[in-house]
């Protein structure tokens, strides 16, 4: 055995002893490509509820200018549109703006919370900066990935969930985190992530915040500090004062 | 200050501009550039002040004309007191800072910034089209480290090319991010599609959805771009720069005379660059300036011919001079009858040696090659203010005001329009526009289409009228299209009266507000020799036609019966409808006067020599003359310029244009005002002269890359990368 492979190792051209998968990108292609469903003939608009927030927002900038509010519109824009930032969407904000379609690229493509693609409808996104890497994160990011069936950067077939790595929420002191939507869920472990997103596949929404039964982010393992009552009026004073 | 400049803008209520800028300021500041002492302007960014102090700074993304980025971080230096070296083309000079480029720190710093440079940009120089004339490889040579530290196993960064059509050549792999096309294409050409999309390593120059760079000023992001991701697609593998002949020259396809650099090799001209020229183009020239040049090879006139019935038969010169001294016999025609037409791209001598010519054969018949052209011009053209742009092409960023009557300035002259989207974009300018619609690149008011609308500008109270009144440098361009239409000769008279009662503004010593913008490289200097015809003159049937690079004639205009000569360089129209066909030079052909739109008389150097048996214009004309047995009184180029030199000082005072003093500008604008104009206005539109911008002249027509560029932005047609490409290059081989 030993000698067969011996004669097989010079037959294998000479290259590197190791591979790498493909450079990980921030984010997907940073050019459009028109697809039946992302293209610029899909139509776009605010709806009224939207125009009017819309309009409230340029108003918090001066005339000139009112592109400063291109990120908050396109934010607005993104929720109408199921969480996703089309192309008919940045141009409509251009419109609305009155600046080259051009600069909305160049925004939309800059911050990585403007998808560009669409998205399931409970997008799933996983924090695995430091802190939260340190508190197993790669356990609930494999958890997510082996409960739902897809990998980072994947919809699941029905359509309902979306997971993505995402860098610090800020929610350090709760790791490890994710965040679905709008809502944190925090302190997990990979049985209650799989609760999380069981209920969300029932259509339940699981209350967020820690899941560990902490009431915020105080010492998990009880108070050390601060433990005794806090003095109220007229204590500690002089005794004229009391 | 820029609560100033916010205050400013808010008051005006600009909506859409992005640009503030703070106001002059005088004060000038001291400091010591490596122990040396330089006094520059406050304001002034370090970078500037050590070149005043003689020390060159490495640097990609800063250029002068462009706004400042301060991303490639080659210009870092040492300033005393600073813990951290200081990118000099971000910091302005301060007074008193020690300012040190040869120190160890600086040694390192950009030997760290090129190493971070080279770490992603393919090593490629033998294959890539930049190099020879790069600035990423001359400084890497100079400043940077012979090895590197980035052994990345995922490679360098890969990025898709990008479609920007027939002339933008790209290679993304090789762009350092530097964004100086970026920038370019938005504060000078005015295409606001090119941007920078991703951040970080991912970053990439495009537009984001795939759509072609749609502008007249495109190749210059050539010249910007500090290495090989973008080049020249019609240059692509010709050439090297160190094998190119430089040959100084003047550009004839607008009336602006850019300054160019015509690079030849062997007889062939290989490219065309732009030439810094403060006054004219600054450093900027048009794709029609720059790329029209292979034009130049295709559809040459190579040796006289002479036609025989329905085609045209090889000729020598003496036989084709003598066919036209006996068609001038046989044709009968005397006096007035003799006729000739100037076209566009007639240098300046052989117009002075063909007005002569033709005055000594008794005729005052000169006409030029424009609709409109045979007849007296709606401008009188005694008074040189009259058809020249008088304000000059600097001033038009000095203008607070400016109505453009008649013409699309982009078109047009499209180095101009940059100048006032300059202005538009920095100072609170105002453009008013009266004339068919056109896209230009600043917003302005539209006022109408027709004479009408000129008559209500000039009795308006409100709007633009009102912005206009009360501007400190109020500025009217009118278009040489509008000389050419009916209605011209009225919208000339209104504006002169215009120009008249508003002369405490428009016309003092300092500024002349009433310009004239002519299109043909040609034209001012005709005008400037009175290259018009007289009233009697106008009115005579024609039975001797000579055609000086006039291709735009209408042949129906030339009577059947009569004997045509074309004198030119290439076979377009005006040589189908002549009897003899005499070959001359192209521009890049003979070192000849041009006078561009302000006046301003400019010399061409030849770059290539003549091809065929072709001549210098203003030489046939002179031999032609001896022949027919009157002799022009010049027998070298030295003495023509003399006898130009007796007809106007102007044509033989180089790069100088020569204003016009107030009170003779008076008397031309009397003329204009008192000129009698048909009782009844035609009411048509002032309608643009230029079609497609990328073919006006013979050489363009025969340009393919012109051709191309019509496919692709005039028509809009698909022009795909992976399609056309491989078409598009063989046909340049």
């Amino acid at each position: 055995m030993a000698f067969r492979c011996m004669r097989l190792r010079p037959l294998l051209p000479a290259r590197r002893a190791f591979s790498t998968s493909r450079a990980a990108r921030s984010d997907a292609l940073f050019v459009h490509r028109d697809t039946p469903y992302n293209n610029s003939k899909i139509p776009f608009e605010f709806d009224e509820a939207n125009t009017k927030i819309a309009k409230e927002v340029v108003a918090h900038y001066p005339p000139q200018y009112k592109k400063a509010a291109v990120i908050p519109l396109l934010d607005l824009a993104q929720r109408q549109n199921k969480g996703w930032t089309s192309i008919s969407v940045m141009n409509y904000v251009a419109k609305f703006l009155d600046m080259p379609p051009m600069r909305v690229y160049e925004v939309a493509t800059f911050y990585t919370m403007f998808n560009r693609e669409p998205i399931g409808k409970h997008f799933v996104q996983v924090c695995t900066t430091t802190p939260c890497m340190l508190c197993n994160a790669y356990d609930i990011l494999s958890t997510v990935k082996e409960h739902l069936k897809i990998g980072v950067g994947e919809t699941t077939p029905d359509g309902l969930f979306t997971l993505v790595e995402v860098e610090c929420q800020g929610a350090c002191s709760n790791a490890p985190m994710l965040v679905v939507g709008d809502d944190f869920y925090e302190d997990l472990t990979p049985e209650s992530t799989k609760k999380i997103l069981d209920a969300f596949k029932k259509g339940q929404k699981p209350k967020p915040g820690p899941q560990s039964g902490r009431h915020t982010s105080e010492n998990s393992a009880g108070l050390t500090a601060l433990t005794s009552k806090p003095y109220g009026p007229g204590e500690h004073c002089q005794p004229e004062f009391k | 200050m820029l609560r100033l400049g916010a205050k400013r803008a808010l008051r005006s209520g600009a909506a859409s501009r992005g640009f503030q800028t703070s106001s002059k300021r005088s004060a000038d500041v001291t400091l010591t550039v490596d122990g040396k002492s330089v006094t520059v302007p406050q304001g002034t960014a370090l970078i500037q002040a050590c070149e005043a102090a003689g020390v060159t700074i490495p640097r990609f993304c800063y250029h002068d004309r462009l706004a400042i980025a301060g991303n490639c971080r080659m210009c870092l230096v040492e300033v005393a007191r600073s813990p951290k070296p200081v990118a000099s083309c971000a910091m302005p000079a301060m007074p008193g800072a020690q300012v040190f480029t040869n120190t160890p720190m600086v040694h390192e710093a950009r030997e760290g910034v090129m190493e971070f440079l080279l770490a992603n940009h393919p090593l490629d120089c033998p294959i890539c089209d930049q190099g020879g004339e790069c600035d990423l490889q001359d400084q890497s040579m100079r400043y940077g480290s012979d090895r590197t530290r980035f052994h990345e196993i995922t490679g360098k960064r890969a990025v898709e090319n990008k479609d920007f059509g027939p002339l933008v050549k790209t290679v993304m792999n090789r762009c350092i991010q530097c964004t100086r096309c970026v920038r370019f294409a938005n504060e000078v050409a005015g295409v606001e599609e090119l941007g920078t999309t991703g951040r970080g390593n991912d970053l990439q120059i495009g537009m984001y959805v795939e759509k072609v760079m749609d502008s007249e000023l495109s190749g210059n992001v050539v010249d910007l771009c500090p290495v090989g991701a973008l080049t020249s697609k019609p240059y692509a593998f010709h050439a090297r720069p160190w094998e190119l002949k430089d040959t100084e020259s003047i550009d004839v396809m607008d009336a602006v005379g850019s300054n160019i650099n015509v690079q030849s090799r062997g007889p062939k001209v290989m490219r065309v660059q732009p030439r810094t020229n403060e006054d004219v183009n600054e450093e900027w020239i048009s794709d029609k300036t720059r790329y029209a040049y292979d034009g130049l090879q295709f559809q040459r006139l190579m040796t006289p011919l002479v036609r025989q019935g329905d085609r045209f038969i090889p000729a020598s010169w003496e036989g084709a001079l003598t066919a036209i001294r006996a068609g001038l016999t046989n044709s009968g025609a005397q006096g007035n009858s003799i006729k000739a037409i100037a076209g566009a791209l007639a240098d300046t001598e052989s117009l002075v040696a063909l007005k002569d010519w033709i005055n000594n054969l008794g005729s005052d018949n000169t006409a030029l090659d424009c609709a409109g052209g045979s007849e007296p011009p709606a401008a009188t053209v005694d008074v040189r203010s009259n058809y020249l742009f008088n304000a000059t092409i600097p001033a038009l960023e000095q203008a607070d005001a400016i109505l453009l009557v008649g013409t699309n300035p982009r078109h047009e002259a499209a180095v101009m329009n940059s100048r006032i989207r300059k202005s538009y974009l920095h100072t609170g300018l105002e453009v008013g526009f009266i004339g068919e619609r056109a896209e230009t690149t600043y917003e302005y008011e539209y006022l109408g289409a027709d004479l009408k609308a000129v008559d209500e500008f000039v009795k308006s109270k409100n709007g633009f009228a009102a912005k206009f009144k009360e501007a400190k440098k109020p500025m009217i361009v009118v278009g040489s299209a509008l000389t050419e239409h009916p209605d011209g000769k009225a919208a000339l008279k209104t504006l002169a009266k215009y120009v008249q009662a508003n002369k405490g503004k428009m016309l003092t010593p300092e500024w002349n507000g009433f310009c004239v913008l002519q299109r043909h490289a040609s034209r001012a200097a005709a005008y400037d020799i009175g290259f018009v015809p007289t009233a009697s003159a106008a009115k005579a049937t024609p039975s001797f036609v000579y055609l000086l690079s006039a291709d735009d004639v209408d042949p129906k205009s030339i009577p059947e019966s009569a004997f045509v000569v074309y004198q030119g360089s290439h076979g377009d129209l005006g040589a189908q409808i002549a009897d003899v066909v005499l070959p001359g030079a192209a521009y890049t052909e003979k070192g000849m006067t041009w006078v561009n739109t302000e006046g301003r008389a400019q010399m061409g150097r030849a770059a290539v020599s003549i091809p065929g048996a072709a001549r210098e214009d203003w030489k046939i004309i002179r031999a032609l003359s001896e022949v027919c047995g009157e002799p022009l009184p010049y027998d070298d180029i030295v003495q023509l310029r003399d006898r130009m030199w007796e007809v106007s000082p102007t044509l033989v005072r180089y790069d100088s244009a020569e204003p016009t003093s107030v009170d003779v500008a008076q008397l031309g604008l009397a003329q204009m005002a008192n000129a009698l104009t048909p009782a009844k206005a035609s009411g048509k539109p002032f309608e643009k002269p230029i079609k497609n911008f990328y073919m006006t002249d013979p050489i363009s027509r025969a340009s393919v890359t012109m051709a191309h560029c019509t496919k692709a932005f005039v028509k809009g047609e698909g022009y795909g990368l992976s399609k056309d490409e491989t078409a598009a290059q063989a046909s340049f081989a």
